[in-house]
């Protein structure tokens, strides 16, 4: 016991006396918390449109008001002429471009369905689609005001709500992300890196020769790696709740144990790999490459995992940050307890042990 | 015996870094592994440490198998391996209190076998490891190998990349480690260290050249031996062993040693030497060292081949 202790604390100087490399990773959760909460965003706020109105009458006037006070559009040009329209989008930077056909007012009171045309610049599909759907919307309301649900005889409504999102805030979305990410690389990276630093300054030679054994050597040197995990964790937790006033519904306890079992994957994770590579570079493109980019695509934080062919959505199931990320939003947004996240959580324990069980495995007692 | 080595045999891929080695070391013996780079001086080193396991051949360290018993062997080794293997960010007393600690041990309880090493670094004892010169270095390290009073030690060239002055300190430290009964196998590419040894090996390309002491490698050297300098040294290797009667001519420093094949009649080859254009030319016979001997046994090796 008093070995492994003195393993701990040797594990912990090196990570102290390495200020630079400690700064960044207590350092990055702000950063990117900070990043995606308020740079990185999928909202739409004032997005330029350019008008063209062909029949300048009080309802077009009425439905370009409802557009610009929106919050959502901001008129960047008033057209007026038709084939303006290529310059706004090339010069103006227009993004949504409303055009009014003739005698709309006529058209709308006589039930002759005057169309309103509605050009995205589509170079980013996702904002086009968001931008057409925002439009659509205004101008559906207005249509619903001025007739009234009598002037249609069959007629759906649709009453919608978002559920734990309310606001629809991104950050949302990117806290368990940015939580994940952060996790796999502090805790895998950073120890595949730890352990293949022993290997290449030669001192793994003097470890080994000693009575030590390698459970020892193992997990005395991820303990401090778990803190500083955890420390991290409570960064970006505090950041989310008091700057993005993010919820934490469900049982704060049960967050932490279960970042505590993610963070026991990433760690497995992280002695695989330094038990295969013998130099701190390899190791970090490795981490990098093998373990951080599934982390980012694959684990349905960036691109919804409904939408990727299924190959890739079959490589998703053994992402351990996509059943994670699923836990960290049920117990943050939707409050859910481990009745509802079991199946997650008993994927990620399955992982874990089997991680572990290899990595102790893998990890080798000679020089060879 | 502390160790025993029998046919011992290692290859990396196409590579035969070891080839049937065999000698033993008796216990209390400080022991030289002589040989240049690449001669498996390490491999060797790393099979005995049980870091290594061979592809034929058995050890005996302790009376133990380093391959099956490695579990029971590596708390009696103290090990220093080729490389300073310390922690850099770490002070000279963080490092030797870690190593103490994972052997089982105290500074304090071992303090009279390494004193006569610590003592000297010990008023740098809150300096980072990594900010000690180079000779300090060693004498860390060393004290970090025996700091839990290991009954062998294991040095692979301890004193390579080290300066003249602590290298002579080392050698000194390591004959006091001697009489107190710990057997050393210390392993070096240094000729002039092997007179500092009890009885040495030399080795190269993965053989045992000879195993004896320094003295009788020495004395079995039978050849006429000729100290040569002049001012052009490549050009005057060259025309020696194009002369008839050469069996080998290396450099030496400034100088060329010549050993001769056969008996020479005098003022024949300052003659030949002069012919050849050669200025300020001094020759004189002298008496062989370990590293002429190493080259006798070199080259003897090789036209067998």
């Amino acid at each position: 016991m008093k070995t492994f202790w003195a393993f701990v604390k040797k594990e912990t100087l090196h990570i102290l006396r390495d200020p630079r490399t400690l700064v960044i990773l207590l350092g990055m959760p702000i950063a990117q918390v900070v990043l995606f909460g308020f740079a990185i965003t999928n909202e739409l706020n004032d997005a330029r449109i350019a008008i063209f109105d062909a029949s300048g009458d009080p309802v077009t006037q009425e439905i370009s008001d409802r557009l610009t006070s929106s919050g959502f559009f901001q008129l960047a040009i008033k057209l007026d002429q038709e084939d303006q329209l290529e310059r706004a989008f090339q010069h103006d930077r227009v993004k949504l471009a409303v055009v009014f056909p003739p005698e709309f007012q006529e058209r709308f009171f006589r039930e002759d369905r005057p169309q309103i045309q509605l050009i995205a610049d589509a170079t980013d599909p996702n904002t086009a689609t968001t931008l057409i759907a925002y439009a659509s919307a205004i101008i559906r309301q207005y249509e619903q005001e001025k007739k009234g649900s009598a002037a249609l005889p069959y007629s759906i409504q649709t009453e919608v709500r978002m559920r734990y999102n309310e606001e629809l805030k991104s950050v949302y979305l990117f806290v368990p992300g940015v939580i994940t990410i952060i996790l796999m690389l502090v805790s895998a990276m950073m120890t595949s890196i730890a352990l293949t630093r022993e290997k290449e300054l030669g001192t793994m030679e003097i470890l080994l020769v000693s009575p030590l054994k390698p459970v020892v050597i193992v997990v005395g040197k991820v303990i401090p790696y778990i803190a500083l995990g955890l420390a991290n964790m409570a960064i970006i937790l505090i950041l989310a709740t008091m700057v993005f006033h993010m919820p934490i519904r469900g049982s704060l306890f049960l967050l932490i144990a279960e970042s505590l079992l993610f963070i026991m994957t990433s760690l497995a994770l992280g002695i695989m790999i330094s038990s295969r590579v013998q130099t701190q570079q390899v190791a970090l493109m490795i981490s990098l490459m093998v373990l951080m980019l599934p982390t980012i695509l694959l684990s349905g934080f960036i691109f919804p995992i409904e939408n990727m062919p299924w190959p890739l959505q079959a490589i998703s199931h053994i992402v351990p940050a996509r059943w994670f990320i699923v836990i960290v939003k049920g117990v943050m947004l939707k409050g859910a307890g481990l009745a509802v996240v079991w199946k997650e959580t008993l994927i990620l324990i399955v992982m874990t042990l089997v991680l572990i069980g290899a990595s102790v495995r893998s990890f080798k007692l000679r020089l060879e | 015996m502390s160790i025993t080595i029998s046919h011992i045999t290692k290859s990396y891929g196409a590579v035969k870094a070891l080839d049937d080695i065999s000698f033993d070391v008796s216990k209390g013996e400080l022991f030289g592994l002589i040989g240049p780079d690449g001669a498996g001086k390490t491999t060797l080193i790393r099979i005995l440490t049980t870091l290594l396991v061979p592809d034929a051949g058995e050890a005996r360290m302790l009376d133990l198998d380093p391959v099956k018993e490695f579990r029971k062997l590596r708390p009696h080794i103290g090990y220093m391996p080729g490389r300073f293997s310390l922690y850099q960010d770490l002070t000279v007393l963080e490092n030797l209190n870690f190593f103490a600690t994972i052997f089982g041990t105290t500074i304090e309880e071992n303090y009279d076998l390494i004193k006569d090493i610590y003592s000297q670094i010990e008023p740098f004892k809150h300096r980072k490891a990594g900010q000690l010169s180079g000779g300090m270095k060693q004498k860390l390290a060393l004290s970090c190998a025996m700091v839990h009073e290991p009954d062998v030690l294991i040095l692979d060239e301890p004193t390579t990349g080290v300066d003249a002055v602590s290298r002579k300190e080392f050698w000194e430290m390591l004959a006091r480690l001697k009489e107190r009964g710990i057997t050393i196998l210390v392993s070096t590419p240094y000729m002039d260290e092997a007179s500092l040894c009890d009885r040495v090996a030399l080795i190269q390309d993965g053989h045992i050249l000879q195993v004896d002491t320094p003295a009788s490698i020495v004395a079995s050297y039978n050849r006429q031996l000729l100290g040569i300098k002049a001012r052009n040294t490549l050009r005057l290797i060259e025309d020696l062993r194009a002369y008839p009667l050469t069996h080998s001519a290396f450099p030496f420093g400034e100088s060329v040693h010549l050993a001769l094949a056969g008996d020479l009649t005098d003022g024949e080859l300052p003659e030949y030497l002069h012919q050849k254009g050669h200025e300020e030319l001094e020759i004189e016979p002298i008496a062989p060292n370990i590293e002429d001997c190493f080259m006798e046994l070199m080259t003897k090796k090789q036209s067998d081949k």
